[in-house]
């Protein structure tokens, strides 16, 4: 019996569907077998990130309205040898398509079968989002050192707590700017953790290389050569229950990070 | 033998009080009280109102009577009621006394967009985040940051005092009176625990939680003791 994951945030651009895609690439790297769910129905991107786009037939909705079955859905990553699905939300309809009990049958069934389930939730806080939570038993927010995102996280942890059968949610600080943060034009990781007072399962610096990466369908986390690559996989490595430390933020400890680097690029 | 009297009038300097026996039945009372007030009524002087409190012992009764008994003795011309004392009340009356006046002691913090409401004094022991919003009919007390909206004495009462351990509200509110975050940014010095009242002039003030004791002394509940 696998476990469910969502991914979210309640503000749109702070980069939940790169994290999805990418904690996703890492638990697979990791040897986890692994399904991604897009819940954003009707403004479908995961499928783009993973570079999995054109090889969609099937879509969420299908299999909710029973048009099709679960595995014929589900688009297979030929990069990882059968350990990363997706199953892509439907582009044609919207949100009010699909009821929350009808996305938990769905995230049960995918759990007989996978270690790992990740949802990709929507943006806000109405039918997407209840619909997205609805199968979770775990939940990770992500969130970006901006007063208006973690304003927005807060909401969502509120939110999330008051789910039943749900453990209390881990934090993501996503984009993080370094040089803005040391000047204190961003807030810092601190502040953010005493803010919304959870736990923080990881880190990630801002990085053109994503950006670059997912334009190309291929999640940064498979490059072991970057920062938010590492990032990425000890943030999957740390939902597996292995205790690693926060990588450190500052360039100038290259060394210790070639070290890493190195250490990954082996593996 | 002489028979008890169910209803003896006292003078006293505000006004007359009727004391009305908790023993004998309501029917009886009534008409007892009906008889003695004609009696008295011509001895009275026509033009002066006279307010009357009426007693009525360990007897409970309900709105209904109670209005009875009011429009009884107001047909005696120049009797007003004052007000009816009962010794009693009833389980409802007094839950909902009990919840005026409890410290409701919440573990959690408030978050955004969430709305923690007590009919009492609340204890928080956590923070409030901004959006977040702490209501409650008397004190508010926070062990913890108040970055979001407070809002104290929610039924009127301007007695009513917040107390922060962190005062960064976004709004404070007390009674009907609000202010907001003061635009003297301060917050280079270090803050501890500050309370926010209604001063003489009617604005909401914020100052260190100890100049409560003076002001205001009703805070202790403490009875007995040393």
């Amino acid at each position: 019996m696998g476990e469910a994951i969502v991914i979210t945030s309640g503000k749109g651009g702070v980069g939940k569907t790169t994290t999805s895609a990418n904690i996703g690439t890492s638990l697979a790297l990791q040897g986890k077998k692994v399904c991604l769910v897009d819940t954003d129905i009707g403004l479908r991107n995961l499928d783009v990130v993973m570079g999995l786009e054109n090889r969609i037939i099937y879509d969420l909705v299908d299999v909710i309205e029973k048009r099709c079955k679960i595995h014929q859905a589900l688009v297979k990553d030929k990069r990882f040898d059968g350990l990363l699905y997706l199953l892509p939300a439907a582009q044609t309809v919207d949100k009010s398509a699909v009821k929350p009990e009808q996305m938990k049958e769905l995230i049960t069934e995918l759990k007989q079968d996978y270690d790992y389930i990740i949802i990709d939730c929507p943006a806000g806080i109405e039918q997407g989002f209840q619909n997205a939570v609805a199968g979770a038993d775990r939940a990770i927010v992500v969130t970006t050192p901006e007063v208006s995102a973690v304003r927005d996280a807060d909401r969502i942890i509120g939110l999330l707590e008051k789910q039943r059968n749900m453990e209390a949610p881990k934090l993501v600080v996503n984009r993080i700017r370094n040089h803005m943060m040391k000047s204190g034009d961003m807030l810092e990781i601190d502040e953010i953790t005493q803010h919304l007072s959870i736990e923080l399962v990881g880190i990630v610096a801002d990085d053109e290389e994503v950006i670059k990466a997912s334009n190309h369908g291929e999640p940064i986390a498979l490059n072991p050569n970057s920062k938010a690559s590492i990032a990425y996989r000890n943030i999957a490595r740390r939902i597996l229950g292995e205790s690693i430390p926060l990588q450190p933020l500052e360039d100038t400890n290259k060394n210790v990070f070639a070290k890493i680097k190195k250490f990954f690029g082996v593996r | 033998m002489k028979k008890r009297q169910n209803v003896t009038i006292k003078g006293t300097k505000e006004g007359l009080v009727l004391h009305l026996d908790d023993r004998c039945s309501y029917e009886e009372l009534k008409r007892e009280l009906d008889q003695k007030l004609s009696a008295d009524l011509k001895t009275q002087d026509e033009h002066h109102i006279i307010s009357v409190k009426v007693e009525i012992g360990n007897r409970y009764l309900p709105v209904n009577l109670q209005e009875e008994l009011k429009s009884l003795i107001r047909q005696k011309k120049n009797l007003v009621v004052d007000e009816i004392i009962s010794n009693v009340i009833t389980k409802e009356e007094a839950k909902a006394l009990r919840a005026d006046t409890e410290v409701i002691t919440v573990s959690r913090i408030v978050r955004s967009g969430q709305v923690l409401e007590v009919p009492g004094d609340i204890l928080l022991i956590g923070d409030v985040n901004p959006g977040g919003t702490v209501i409650a009919g008397g004190n508010i007390f926070i062990m913890g940051v108040l970055k979001g909206m407070a809002h104290a004495g929610c039924f009127g009462n301007e007695q009513a005092v917040i107390a922060a351990s962190s005062m960064k509200p976004s709004q404070l509110r007390i009674s009907d009176y609000l202010n907001r975050e003061p635009e003297s940014v301060q917050s280079n010095e270090k803050q501890e625990m500050e309370c926010a009242y209604i001063d003489e002039n009617r604005h909401i003030v914020i100052d260190r939680l100890q100049v409560l004791i003076r002001l205001r002394p009703n805070l202790t509940r403490l009875e007995g003791g040393q």
